[in-house]
């Protein structure tokens, strides 16, 4: 009965967790910012779970050691209730838990892949091994990205030839590219600094050498730079 | 309820009392012979793939070059650590050597339903191991992980036939187990082993080869849809040529996420086992385990593939459905761990070698059990997928917990494969370092994923910060190889050197240990096997 009630106790604690988010407004949802709160929740959630199954483990272990030679197990048969009991009420609290996790995970799932309205979109082709970037006007750069600071960035994705994953760990989006697919992920880039964006799916032997540079860069540099390097059209 | 007791037309092979014979061994159907081929390829297999793994691991120690200068030669190495350490050493550890030392002794029989086809399954798995060895002799060694996405494993100048051809023949060789121990199982069970008095390790079998069954064809048509493309020109998985991809990683995950329960189930029947027969006690809720627990993997088993897949471009409906459904198997196997912890209350726990490897499951488990939530949650998922967060989680669920069972459950039979007992010393040495090992290393795995690396790199120059994390989990590794050595000379010394111990050194209430001999003769039983009604394999404390 122990097991039970420390589960019981458990799921009390986390309850105050269970709260709207704050409303936005039409704002731009800040996403990575979305990932580290629910990441922490969940590391108190799984650290819960894991302290009440391992103090239970080690009690139970050291406790029931045996102190004496021939000595036997003591455990009874259960009362047909008692061992629906044992599956239904475990069974209950994971699900419960399960529920407010999915529940959780689909309010922020739902912001990383609902790109805001007005972001600022650049085309980025991964092949053997780099990333080809194009901008709007058709400017140009391999493996440097620049984005203007404090504008959420659409990444459209597409792939030349095998299976890549564009993954800019700062922000804590990913996405694969894949032959004959245009896939997206935006991100949302608010102070001007440098990442690192790299290759996440195997595509080879140079894999790991497939990145580059993500550099957020104050808006006015961004468009100067836009300038400077937009082919200019023929008249 | 009855239970007919087949003899079979088939003589089992009469071991000869003269020495070794390779002949015998070869050409044996005795299922313990059996047992004792796959023993030896699957850790054959644990042992290369381990020395891949410490090569990976020493390369990775310093930023740059270490051991080679050469990528591709890292690929190699990767590729055969995970192709052989699944499709090598876990499933056939298990399915092979532990289904076939145990399941005909624990059920009564004389051995399994078909001997012949069971030669031929241990055969097929010797020429898949062959297979996958050549990768170190062809010049054109595979390069693909043991995932083989296309369209890499199609353009790549290695030779992806390798993979397709070590991947069929393991597949041939699981399917006839399938049929043979499901037949074994359901027909061959001693008068009076009702359904109800199976061990729960038959149970898990038993839902193991079921899954076999039912998925691993389906792998069987990737691969070889794969090599189709690649020689003969099909376009399956051509964007090209109208095909996709998303295809062969669909029909890949819809085998190869079962198979991960191909492997956790027998592995915590082996843990039941060991925690009943050392802590001297009845299976907690024994049938609502089998039930509930075992079946109920079993039904969500194939539900689940496309967390995989998140991020690789399948609908949003599909992530929608996979998230719930890979949340709610954690009911299923907590269920499980609720009842080995069930099992061990009121025990009287003896801390034998197998017992501290079983105790070392329960916390290995947990962790690995634990970090795979947040793998579950889509939107967590998107950051950590492809970092080393995923190989910390899956060498702590898979690897590292599977193996605690495997050696734990080495220990436990080796007194009935030999009529020796072990040395305690070795033995507790070899867990103690496994353990420690394990820890170093895949704390630091799981920690730099959190930091973002992603996996399958060679080398991690964008991320020079977390050189420190690396030669740490590298120290670990050594720590890890240095127990694998102990438990090494432990089992050899035990063959060899061991004190002879009678037929049931734990005081087992399960019929291998109390009916058979140690070594048990061909045919197992002096004769037949009968089961007393109020008689239970785990009828402690009576």
């Amino acid at each position: 009965m122990k097991t039970l009630k420390r589960l019981i106790a458990g799921g009390a604690l986390l309850l105050p967790a269970v709260r709207a988010e704050a409303e936005e407004g039409g704002a731009v949802p800040d996403i990575t910012e979305a990932w580290h709160h629910l990441w922490k929740e969940l590391l108190l959630d799984i650290t819960i779970i894991g302290v009440i199954f391992a103090a239970v483990t080690l009690y139970l272990l050291i406790r029931y050691r045996r102190r004496k030679e021939g000595e036997e197990g003591k455990g009874t048969a259960l009362t047909p209730l008692a061992s629906l009991g044992w599956v239904l009420i475990p069974a209950f609290i994971f699900l419960a838990d399960d529920v407010f996790l999915a529940a959780k995970n689909f309010e922020l799932w739902n912001k990383m892949r609902e790109v805001p309205e007005g972001s600022y979109e650049v085309r980025v082709e991964a092949y053997m091994w780099g990333w080809d970037i194009t901008y709007p006007g058709g400017a140009t750069a391999t493996n440097e990205l620049r984005v203007p600071e404090g504008t959420p960035v659409k990444v459209a994705l597409s792939s030349r030839d095998v299976l890549h994953s564009f993954f800019i760990p700062d922000f804590k989006v990913k996405w694969d590219t894949v032959p004959g697919m245009e896939t997206y992920i935006w991100f949302y880039p608010r102070t001007v600094g440098e990442h690192v964006m790299t290759c996440a799916e195997f595509c080879g032997t140079l894999h790991s050498s497939m990145h580059g540079k993500v550099i957020v860069m104050p808006e006015a540099e961004f468009k100067k730079w836009i300038e400077e390097n937009t082919p200019q059209k023929k008249a | 309820m009855s239970s007919t007791m087949v003899t079979g037309s088939v003589d089992t092979h009469q071991a000869s009392g003269s020495g070794f014979s390779l002949k015998e061994w070869v050409f044996t159907t005795d299922h313990k012979r059996v047992a004792v081929l796959y023993m030896i390829g699957a850790f054959a297999a644990f042992l290369v793939a381990g020395i891949m793994a410490i090569l990976m691991r020493t390369e990775l120690a310093s930023l740059g070059p270490t051991v080679t200068d050469n990528p591709a030669a890292y690929n190699t190495w990767l590729y055969f650590h995970g192709a052989a350490m699944i499709l090598g050493y876990q499933i056939p550890a298990l399915t092979g050597f532990f289904a076939n030392y145990y399941v005909p002794l624990m059920i009564g029989a004389k051995d399994v339903a078909f001997p012949r086809v069971n030669a031929l399954s241990v055969w097929l798995f010797w020429m898949g191991l062959v297979v996958a060895l050549l990768t170190f002799v062809i010049p054109d060694p595979p390069d693909i992980m043991w995932t083989g996405y296309p369209p890499y494993s199609i353009l790549t100048g290695g030779n992806t036939a390798f993979y397709t051809f070590t991947v069929l023949l393991m597949g041939f060789s699981s399917i006839a187990a399938g049929v043979n121990f499901l037949t074994t199982i359901i027909y061959m069970r001693a008068p009076g082993m009702a359904w109800s008095k199976l061990n729960i390790f038959i149970w898990c079998t038993l839902a193991a080869f079921i899954i076999q069954i039912i998925f691993v064809p389906i792998l069987g048509v990737a691969v070889t849809m794969l090599s189709l493309d690649k020689y003969l020109g099909t376009h399956f998985f051509n964007a090209a040529a109208g095909g996709s991809a998303l295809i062969y990683e669909n029909l890949f995950w819809f085998y190869s996420h079962p198979a991960v329960y191909v492997i956790f189930l027998p592995a915590v029947g082996l843990i039941y086992e060991i925690v009943a027969t050392f802590a001297r006690n009845r299976i907690f809720n024994h049938m609502k385990m089998v039930y509930y627990g075992i079946f109920g993997v079993l039904a969500l088993t194939g539900l689940v593939w496309a967390h995989h897949l998140y991020i690789a471009g399948i609908p949003n409906w599909m992530v929608l459905i996979h998230v719930f459904t890979t949340l709610v198997i954690s009911i299923p196997v907590g269920l499980l761990m609720i009842g080995l912890l069930g099992t061990l209350y009121k025990g009287s726990i003896q801390y034998s070698t197998p017992m501290l490897y079983a105790a070392g499951f329960l916390f290995l488990f947990l962790i690995g059990g634990l970090t795979g939530i947040p793998n579950a949650m889509s939107a967590i998922y998107m950051h950590l997928t492809d970092t080393y967060w995923m190989p910390g989680h899956f060498h702590y669920v898979m690897a590292v917990s599977m193996t605690t069972a495997i050696l734990g459950g080495t220990y436990y039979v080796l007194p009935k494969m030999t009529g020796r007992m072990y040395s305690e010393t070795l033995g507790k040495l070899g867990f103690f370092l496994f353990f420690i090992g394990v820890n170093i290393t895949f704390m630091f795995t799981l920690l730099m994923g959190v930091k973002g690396l992603p996996r399958r790199y060679y080398d991690y120059q964008q991320f020079p910060e977390l050189e420190w994390m690396q030669q740490w989990a590298t120290i670990g590794s050594y720590i890890i190889l240095l127990g694998a050595l102990v438990v090494l000379v432990s089992w050899l010394h035990c063959a060899f050197f061991g004190m002879r111990v009678g037929p049931n050194p734990w005081g087992s209430r399960s019929l291998e240990w109390t009916h058979a001999p140690s070594p048990p003769p061909p045919g197992n039983f002096g004769g037949e096997v009968r089961v007393p009604e109020d008689w239970s394999p785990y009828g402690y404390g009576k």
